[in-house]
C-alpha cells in the first residue's frame, strides 16, 4: 500500500466545510437504530465546542426510503426536501447538516438535478408555495454530520481523555472504516476523499490515534442496499453481502468498525448475529464479535462519555472488550439501566457469540 | 534558397519528417523538450507485431535524420505570424524565421493514477505499460518477483467517457497482446489473463500474435473490463470484473496487474497550440484541415501537422504520415510559397 498515493487522492478531494452555524436534522431511523448518536452529535458539537447547532421539531423524513423503494413520486419527494430547506431559511441559517447518508444522497442528487432542470427547479417551488406556503430557499453548503465532526476532528483530539490505542500493549486500534454508498459513489466531489478512497472517517481515526485498515472488500455494501432488504426475498443478498465483507476483512484482526451511514452500523452488527448464531463463525477473538459503532459513538468514547449514555448496550454485538482494550472504565451493573435508572430489559444470550 | 522549416517534436514524426525534408534540400531545425530525441520510442523495450527492438527502429531513424539541427532541452517561447513566415523565439534564445512550422507533438501516456479504482499509484503491484515495457529494457523492477498470475486490464484511459477519453488508442490491444507473450516468455509458470472490450487489433500480422498468444502461450482473454482492484492481506491484488462471454461477475488474484494506459493529447502540444491558436477537436488533439485529404495540414497556412499530435497512430502509421507531411511541406513551399504576387489567392484556393 502506497500511503502516498491516498494523501495525493485526498488532497484532490476536500470540500469547504463552513466551521459553525449549522440548520441540523436527524434521521427518520438512527434514533431507533442507536438512540444516543445524534444526541451525542448535538453536545460535542454545541456544549463541548460551543457551536452553533439549530434543530427544529418541524423537520420531517426526507422521503429517501419510500424514493429508493419507488413508492413515491420524485416531485412528492423533492417538495419534502424543499421544504425542509425552507425551515433551514425560515430560521436563519444557510448551512444544512444532516445526520444521515441516504438523505445527503437525496440532497445532492435534488440540489444536482435542480441545477440542470431548472423547470423542475421551479415547478418545486410552486408546489412549496401552494402546500406549505414557504418560501423557497436552498442551502449554501450541504454538509453531512460525518464531514462536520471530520472537520472538528482535531478539536476533539485535544479534548479527548484517550486515545484509539490498545492500553495494554500500546499499539493504535486496528478501525475499518466503512463509509454510507450514498456518501461519496454517485457524487464524488460532495464527499471528504471521494469515493474510491474516502477520507472522512480515516481523517477521524487517524487524528483520534487509531489505525486504518484497508481490505479488499472495503468497497463492498454493507448489506443494506435498499432493494435487498426492503424485499423480503431478497435479504439473504444482504446477509451474503455482509458475510463477504467480514470474511475479507477477517485476517487484518480488526478491533472496531467505524461507519457514518444509518443503515451500515446496524447491518454490520446485526447480520454478525445470524452468521454466528447459523454457521458458528464469528470474527473477533473468543468468540465475539467485531464491534461497529458510529463517527458520533467513536468521538464520545474518545472525550470520555460513559458509555452507557453512548447507547453502547443497544449494539449487538458487546463493547466490553473493546471498552477493555481503550481502558475506559464502565459499571456492567448499569449496562441496560435507562435514564431514569429503570432496566430497560436484557437480552437473551446468544448460542454462539459472546456478548 | 534553402527555406527554413522548424520542426517541434523529435519523437518517430519529427525525426522521419526531418530526415526526409533534409533529403529534399531543406534547411531543418529539430527541437525537442525532452533531453533526448526518440520521445516514447526511446523508452520502449520491443515493438509489435515482431517484437523488434525499439533501439533498432531508434537508431535507424536518428542515423537518417543525422545532419539536422537539433536543439534538445527546448521548448518554444514565442511565435510571431510574419506576412508568410513564422518568427519563433525558443527557450535555448535562439530565434528561427521559419517558413514552414511542422507539429509533431505526438501524445502523452493516459495517467492511470485517474482510474481510481485500480489503484495505480496506491496497490504496490499495480503497474502500467510502460512500466513494464522500462522492466523489459532494464530487467529490474521490484514489482516483478517471479509473478503467479498476471493480468492486463486494456482500455485504460481509452473508450472511457467516465474518464473524459473517448476515442480509441489504437496501439493498447496489441501491445498487451505483445507484453503478455513476452510476460509469459519470461515466466513460463505464470498464468496470464488479458481484460478487454473489444479486441481492435487491425495491422498487418495483429491477428496472428493474437492466435500465439493463445495457442503457444495459453494467454486467457476474458471479455469483460474490470471492476475494481484491492489489496488483499499478503500484498496481492483481488480483481473484480464481469466476463460478459459467460455472463458471470469474476474475482481473481493476481501478483501483478498492468494497466493499458491510452494515448492521450500531448500536454506540451498543446501549449505550442495555444500559442498558434491552432483548433483542437473535442478529443483534445489537433484539427486538420480534411480528414481524408489533408490530414497533414493544420488550419492555419504553413502549420503543418504529423503523428500522434492529429490522434492516436501506431508507429508505421506515424511514420508515413511524417513522410506525407514532408510531402505537403514541399508541396506548399515549391508551389504556394514562392509566389509572393499571388500568395494570398494560391492560399484560398490550395491550402
Amino acid at each position: 500500500m502506497i500511503y502516498e498515493g491516498k494523501q495525493k487522492i485526498w488532497s484532490e478531494y476536500q470540500k469547504e466545510i463552513p466551521d459553525d452555524h449549522y440548520f441540523y436534522v436527524r434521521s427518520c431511523i438512527r434514533q431507533s437504530f442507536f438512540p444516543a448518536s445524534e444526541a451525542t452529535f448535538l453536545d460535542i458539537t454545541r456544549n463541548r465546542l460551543g457551536k452553533d447547532i439549530f434543530e427544529t421539531e418541524h423537520h420531517t423524513t426526507c422521503g429517501g426510503i419510500a424514493y429508493h423503494s419507488d413508492t413515491i413520486p420524485q416531485e412528492t419527494v423533492m417538495t419534502i426536501i424543499a421544504r425542509q430547506f425552507a425551515l433551514m431559511a425560515k430560521n436563519g441559517y444557510e448551512n444544512y447538516v444532516c445526520s444521515c447518508i441516504t438523505s445527503f444522497g437525496l440532497y445532492c442528487e435534488t440540489m444536482e438535478t435542480w441545477r440542470e432542470f431548472p423547470e423542475l427547479e421551479a415547478k418545486i417551488r410552486e408546489n412549496l408555495w401552494k402546500t406549505c406556503k414557504l418560501e423557497f430557499a436552498k442551502p449554501k453548503f450541504l454538509i453531512h454530520a460525518s464531514d462536520l465532526i471530520y472537520k472538528y476532528r482535531n478539536l476533539i483530539a485535544a479534548q479527548a481523555v484517550r486515545k484509539l490505542v490498545n492500553v495494554h500493549t500500546g499499539e493504535p486500534l486496528k478501525v475499518v472504516e466503512h463509509i454510507g454508498c450514498h456518501y461519496s459513489k454517485m457524487f464524488p466531489s460532495k464527499g471528504v476523499g471521494g469515493a474510491e478512497y474516502p477520507y472522512v472517517l480515516t481523517g477521524m481515526i487517524e487524528a483520534w490515534g487509531g489505525e486504518i485498515v484497508d481490505y479488499p472488500e472495503r468497497r463492498h455494501c454493507c448489506g443494506f442496499g435498499f432493494r435487498q432488504y426492503f424485499i423480503k426475498g431478497n435479504r439473504g443478498y444482504s446477509l451474503s453481502n455482509t458475510h463477504k465483507k467480514f470474511e475479507s476483512m477477517e485476517p487484518f484482526k480488526p478491533d472496531l468498525i467505524i461507519t457514518n451511514c444509518p443503515g451500515c452500523p446496524y447491518f454490520l452488527d446485526r447480520w454478525q448475529y445470524v452468521i454466528a448464531e447459523s454457521t458458528g463463525k464469528t470474527y473477533g477473538p473468543d468468540g465475539h464479535g467485531i464491534p461497529a459503532l458510529t463517527y458520533e459513538e467513536v468521538a464520545g468514547l474518545v472525550m470520555g462519555y460513559d458509555p452507557w449514555d453512548l447507547g453502547l448496550q443497544t449494539h449487538q454485538i458487546g463493547p466490553e472488550p473493546l471498552l477493555d482494550k481503550m481502558g475506559v472504565e464502565y459499571d456492567p451493573a448499569k449496562k441496560y439501566l435507562g435514564k431514569n435508572g429503570k432496566n430497560i430489559g436484557e437480552p437473551l444470550p446468544c448460542t454462539c457469540l459472546k456478548g | 534558397m534553402k527555406n527554413n522549416i522548424l520542426i517541434i517534436g523529435g519523437g518517430p514524426a519529427g525525426l522521419e519528417a526531418s530526415a526526409q525534408l533534409q533529403r529534399m534540400g531543406y534547411n531543418v531545425i529539430l527541437i525537442e523538450k525532452a533531453p533526448k530525441l526518440g520521445g516514447h520510442l526511446a523508452k520502449w523495450d520491443r515493438l509489435f507485431p515482431d517484437s523488434v527492438p525499439a533501439d533498432e527502429v531508434l537508431g535507424g531513424l536518428l542515423r537518417s535524420a543525422e545532419g539536422v539541427k537539433c536543439f534538445t532541452d527546448t521548448d518554444v517561447r514565442a511565435i510571431n505570424r510574419l506576412d508568410k513566415s513564422y518568427n519563433v523565439r525558443l527557450t535555448n534564445g535562439i530565434t528561427v524565421l521559419s517558413d514552414a512550422v511542422l507539429v509533431a507533438s505526438g501524445f502523452d501516456l493516459f495517467d492511470a493514477v485517474k482510474k481510481e479504482e485500480y489503484g495505480y499509484g496506491i496497490y504496490d503491484q499495480v503497474m502500467t505499460n510502460a512500466d513494464l515495457e522500462a522492466y523489459f529494457k532494464t530487467g529490474s523492477d521490484k514489482r516483478i518477483e517471479n509473478p503467479g498470475r498476471i493480468g492486463f486490464a486494456h482500455c485504460v484511459g481509452s473508450r472511457d467517457e467516465k474518464s473524459g477519453c473517448r476515442s480509441c488508442s489504437k496501439v493498447c490491444c496489441a501491445t498487451a497482446v505483445k507484453q503478455a507473450i513476452e510476460i509469459k516468455q519470461a515466466f513460463p509458470k505464470a498464468e496470464v489473463y488479458c481484460f478487454y472490450m473489444d479486441l481492435r487489433l487491425f495491422g498487418r500480422h495483429y491477428e496472428d500474435i493474437y492466435l500465439k498468444a493463445q495457442k503457444e502461450y495459453g494467454v486467457r482473454f476474458i471479455r469483460g473490463r474490470l471492476a475494481e482492484v484491492s489489496e488483499n492481506y499478503d500484498g496481492t491484488l483481488q480483481v473484480k470484473a464481469e466476463d460478459t462471454v459467460a455472463g458471470k461477475p469474476l474475482k481473481v488474484t493476481l501478483d501483478l496487474l498492468v494497466l493499458m494506459s491510452g494515448m492521450r493529447p500531448s500536454a506540451s502540444g498543446k501549449a505550442i497550440g495555444d500559442l498558434l491558436e491552432m483548433t483542437v477537436e473535442e478529443d483534445g488533439y489537433f484539427a486538420v484541415r480534411s480528414g481524408i485529404a489533408a490530414g497533414q495540414r493544420s488550419p492555419i497556412p504553413g502549420i503543418f501537422l504529423a503523428g500522434a499530435a492529429t490522434g492516436p497512430k501506431t508507429l508505421p502509421e506515424t511514420l508515413a504520415d511524417a513522410r506525407a507531411a514532408a510531402m505537403e511541406i514541399d508541396r506548399y513551399l515549391t508551389e504556394i510559397f514562392p509566389d509572393a504576387k499571388n500568395y494570398k489567392q494560391l492560399v484560398r484556393e490550395r491550402w
